[in-house]
């Protein structure tokens, strides 16, 4: 069946000012009524490409044609008045604003002089009963879950007249619920008329819901496939260059000395419901410990109280023998705790400053870096070019701001520095997410081997896949307890691992302690 | 001891703390707009010393102390669309851009001053018009109000209201809402066709009317003529006063009014035997404790905050 072709994009190049081609004779077309995948390595240029789509980006050469005729998509202006409409990888929502008030920015229904809030209320609720997204229009953004933000913001495109609807990397801040909510909406939103293109790295998710595929690597597209005709393997192969291995192989030794230990650890928020419940487990030298869970089930405390942006109050966290209580990061730093932050954008990394200056953002004021008041800038350098080819940054230089660099790669500058002090435990929260496979192994690969080198490493991860095959041993949290224990989690299956985390499951007291106790 | 009671507890001081706030309170909510929306307008000084001379000149020249005022508002304005031209359309940096405002205000006024009127320091020689006094019937009756709301300068009312219509632009409007987008997220407002540079200038341009107005105060009001560099600082408080007031409408108007009221002190505490230089630091210390209590109580609410979370776990 040839499909009614509703957008294409012909011979798109686009080089950007900086000199970076991150698009070279793209070709591009969707078909009326599809969900169409774009999948790619961080950094293949598949957002650049949508952003052309959009109007936020202007192609250096080649042509969009819209239902047979060319336009010229110069502002998202542009692109939303001809019904195309995106969700963006970072959210575009005003934090302080209610979901009403997102909805009709820039949109806004009046009553005399004054906005009529009342009808902003009105048009959200109706746009949600209609697409069965279903938000709560007087809800403060900031307090919403990443799965509700990104409702908003599909309700923001299709209020403004979205046809066709891009979804930058949607599924890459989800949970596994959520990320089937997501699937089922957009499969209700496609049988609504409405054509979809979905950036994914998870060839899973592609399989799951895409018509056709299109791959790209290094800028360029490699065919678009009909989803049925692929298998996993030969996208990954065209995506990736080469054959992906999803095994890694890890030395079996007997764990060292305990590094970190957490004992009866309790925590409960403003109106008093429990963020942690009597939470205890050990992380000896040597060992991978993950920690798997829904989202929002006190990982994200647990982590602020071991990395000290959240007091240590009830129970007690010990790295080797020290009591971390009244510690704040640096001295927890010091005891040889590094730590890659979940969002590399706002934690992990200084945007605007230079990877070589993010490379020794946490050891500058150490002897090592700096005489007195100065900067030893050779060293530095030095330091910097050899973290960039050991880690395989793609990037022009120490110099570059890091923000300039892809994602994939921004988290590689923020595995290295974390890496390069050779920690004695490591806490990793989601280090590869939103990282393309190629980062990601190579991430996974440094874990492994801080881990042979009898360092201890704490994972925090929502990738099931992740989380079973690099940890020695595995936590399952669900409403601030653990709820199991598991000691060779390669060993378990996605299925049962989901009925622990959704809580269905629970091993008895006794299996629990055994993370103590082992 | 008593007579600094003696000072302060009279209705004319109450009086005159509302008499100095006006200027201070005009360019703060222009301080507002511009920071909401995410532009630190640094040119408030200048803007206010230009609206000042403006307001004279244009008085002097049509008799009207009206015309006078749109002059003023007018040249605040249009100098405040000057620093929005160079620094979104040319992306000067806002801080060079405002700085530069400020000495060429600074110094053009006096130039200006001295062609038309043949004196450096004031304009005496011109015959500008003041704006009028206001007697609030029934409310200048009532002992104590009346003598301290009642007999103001038709701009000091003019501040008051300007207080409650930014309020209501900011809250509740379309601009407010696009403004406040802006600040905070701008590739968000970006995203759904608000166009950024044209939301900051429209801020900036308000944030020089306003600006403007407190400019016109200053010549036609609280003095009857221009003199030199006579805003002395109040576009830096006003910017102070904003930050201080955290950003929000009323915040903004009770750190003006403090800022108005350790001025007032100064002025009054003259008649002590006070070193007049230790008084003119007044209103800056006023800044410095202002600062710490706001510090102190906020470090306050966390940790009761912490404390509430420690008792429930
Ligand atoms: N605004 C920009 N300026 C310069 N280079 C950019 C910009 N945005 C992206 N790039 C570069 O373009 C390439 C493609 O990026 P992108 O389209 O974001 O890839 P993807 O979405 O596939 O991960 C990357 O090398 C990235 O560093
Ligand atoms: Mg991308």
């Amino acid at each position: 069946m040839m499909p009614n072709q509703l957008l294409e994009m012909k011979n798109i190049t686009k080089v950007y000012p900086n000199g970076v081609v991150a698009n070279q004779n793209v070709q591009f077309s969707l078909a009326e009524g599809e969900i169409h995948a774009i999948v790619g390595e961080n950094g293949a240029g598949k957002s650049t490409l949508m952003k052309m789509m959009f109007g936020m980006e202007e192609p250096s050469e080649g042509e969009i044609i819209l239902r047979g005729k060319q336009v010229l998509l110069a502002s998202p202006q542009d692109a939303i008045d001809h019904g195309i409409g995106m969700v963006h990888q970072h959210f575009m929502l005003v934090p302080s604003f209610t979901v009403a008030e997102n909805m009709v920015l820039g949109m806004e229904p009046k009553k005399g002089v004054s906005i009529n809030y009342n009808e902003a209320v009105r048009m959200t609720e109706e746009m949600s009963k209609k697409y069965n997204l279903l938000v709560n229009p007087k809800a403060k953004v900031e307090d919403l879950s990443v799965g509700m933000k990104q409702k908003v913001e599909i309700l923001k495109a299709l209020l403004r007249g979205a046809e066709i609807l891009i979804l930058d990397e949607p599924t890459a801040v989800l949970t596994p619920q959520e990320t089937e909510e997501l699937f089922r909406e957009l499969t209700q939103l496609k049988q609504q008329g409405h054509t979809i293109v979905f950036i994914s790295h998870k060839l899973k998710e592609v399989k799951a819901i895409c018509d056709r595929i299109t791959i790209m690597r290094a800028g360029k597209s490699e065919g678009v496939f009909w989803t049925k005709d692929v298998t996993e393997q030969e996208i990954s192969k065209l995506m990736v260059g080469r054959d992906v291995v999803l095994r890694y192989d890890k030395e079996k030794k007997p764990y060292g000395a305990p590094i970190l230990s957490v004992t009866d650890f309790s925590l409960a928020d403003e109106t008093g419901k429990a963020l942690l419940d009597k939470v205890a487990f050990k992380v000896r030298g040597g060992e991978i410990v993950g920690i798997a869970g829904v989202e929002g089930n006190g990982q994200t405390q647990l982590v602020e109280a071991l990395t000290g942006s959240l007091a240590v109050r009830g129970g007690n966290v010990a790295i080797k023998g020290t009591d971390i209580q009244g510690y704040d990061i640096r001295k927890i730093r010091s005891l040889g705790v590094s730590y890659i932050p979940e969002d590399r954008m706002r934690q992990g990394a200084a945007k605007d400053a230079s990877i070589s200056d993010n490379l020794i953002s946490t050891q500058y004021n150490t002897k090592a870096m700096n005489n007195g008041p100065f900067l030893k800038s050779k060293k530095i350098a030095k330091l910097a070019t050899t973290l960039i080819e050991e880690f395989r940054v793609r990037c022009s230089g120490p110099n570059q701001p890091i923000g300039m660099l892809s994602g994939g790669n921004m988290q590689k500058v923020v595995v290295a520095r974390e890496c390069s002090t050779a920690p004695d435990l490591l806490i990793a929260e989601q280090p590869t997410r939103g990282v393309d496979i190629g980062a990601a192994q190579f991430i996974h690969q440094k874990l492994i081997e801080l881990r042979d080198g009898g360092s201890g490493v704490l994972l925090i991860s929502a990738d099931l896949n992740e989380i079973l095959e690099l940890s020695d041993s595995l936590l399952v949290m669900y409403e601030g307890q653990i709820v199991a224990y598991l000691e060779e989690p390669w060993a378990v299956s996605e299925e049962e691992l989901g009925l622990y985390m959704l809580g269905i499951n629970r091993q008895d007291e006794q299996q629990i302690r055994r993370a103590v106790e082992a | 001891m008593s007579s600094l009671f003696n000072v302060i507890f009279t209705t004319e001081f109450a009086f005159s703390v509302l008499r100095v706030t006006t200027p201070i309170l005009f360019a703060a909510l222009g301080a507002l707009i511009s920071n909401r929306a995410g532009i630190i307008n640094i040119g408030l000084e200048g803007i206010m010393l230009v609206a000042a001379l403006s307001g004279v000149v244009v008085s002097a020249y049509t008799g009207s102390s009206w015309v006078g005022l749109m002059g003023a508002v007018l040249a605040g304005t249009l100098i405040s669309g000057i620093l929005a031209f160079f620094t979104l359309h040319f992306k000067t940096h806002i801080i060079l851009g405002g700085v530069a405002i400020n000495m060429f205000a600074s110094g053009g006024t006096v130039f200006i001053l001295y062609l038309l009127s043949g004196d450096k320091g004031s304009s005496t020689s011109l015959p500008s018009k003041v704006l009028p006094s206001v007697d609030i019937p029934l409310l200048k009756d009532i002992p104590v109000l009346g003598p301290i709301f009642s007999g103001h300068n038709v701009l000091t009312y003019m501040s008051i209201i300007a207080v409650f219509v930014v309020y209501y632009m900011l809250k509740r409007t379309p601009l407010g809402l696009r403004i406040r987008s802006v600040g905070e997220n701008p590739q968000a407002a970006q995203s759904v066709g608000v166009s950024v540079v044209k939301v900051q200038y429209t801020a900036l341009l308000l944030s020089g009317f306003f600006a403007g107005l407190g400019g016109a105060y200053m010549s036609m009001g609280y003095l009857s003529l221009f003199t030199r560099d006579m805003t002395a600082g109040r576009g830096w408080i006003a910017i102070a006063a904003e930050s201080m007031g955290r950003s929000t409408t009323v915040g903004t108007t009770l750190t003006s009014l403090l800022f108005g009221a350790a001025d007032a002190l100064a002025n009054a505490l003259q008649v002590l035997k006070i070193p007049a230089e230790l008084i003119g630091t007044l209103p800056y210390v006023t800044t410095v404790i202002g600062l710490i209590v706001y510090a102190v109580s906020e470090s306050r609410k966390r940790n009761r905050k912490l404390k509430r979370l420690e008792k429930k776990s």
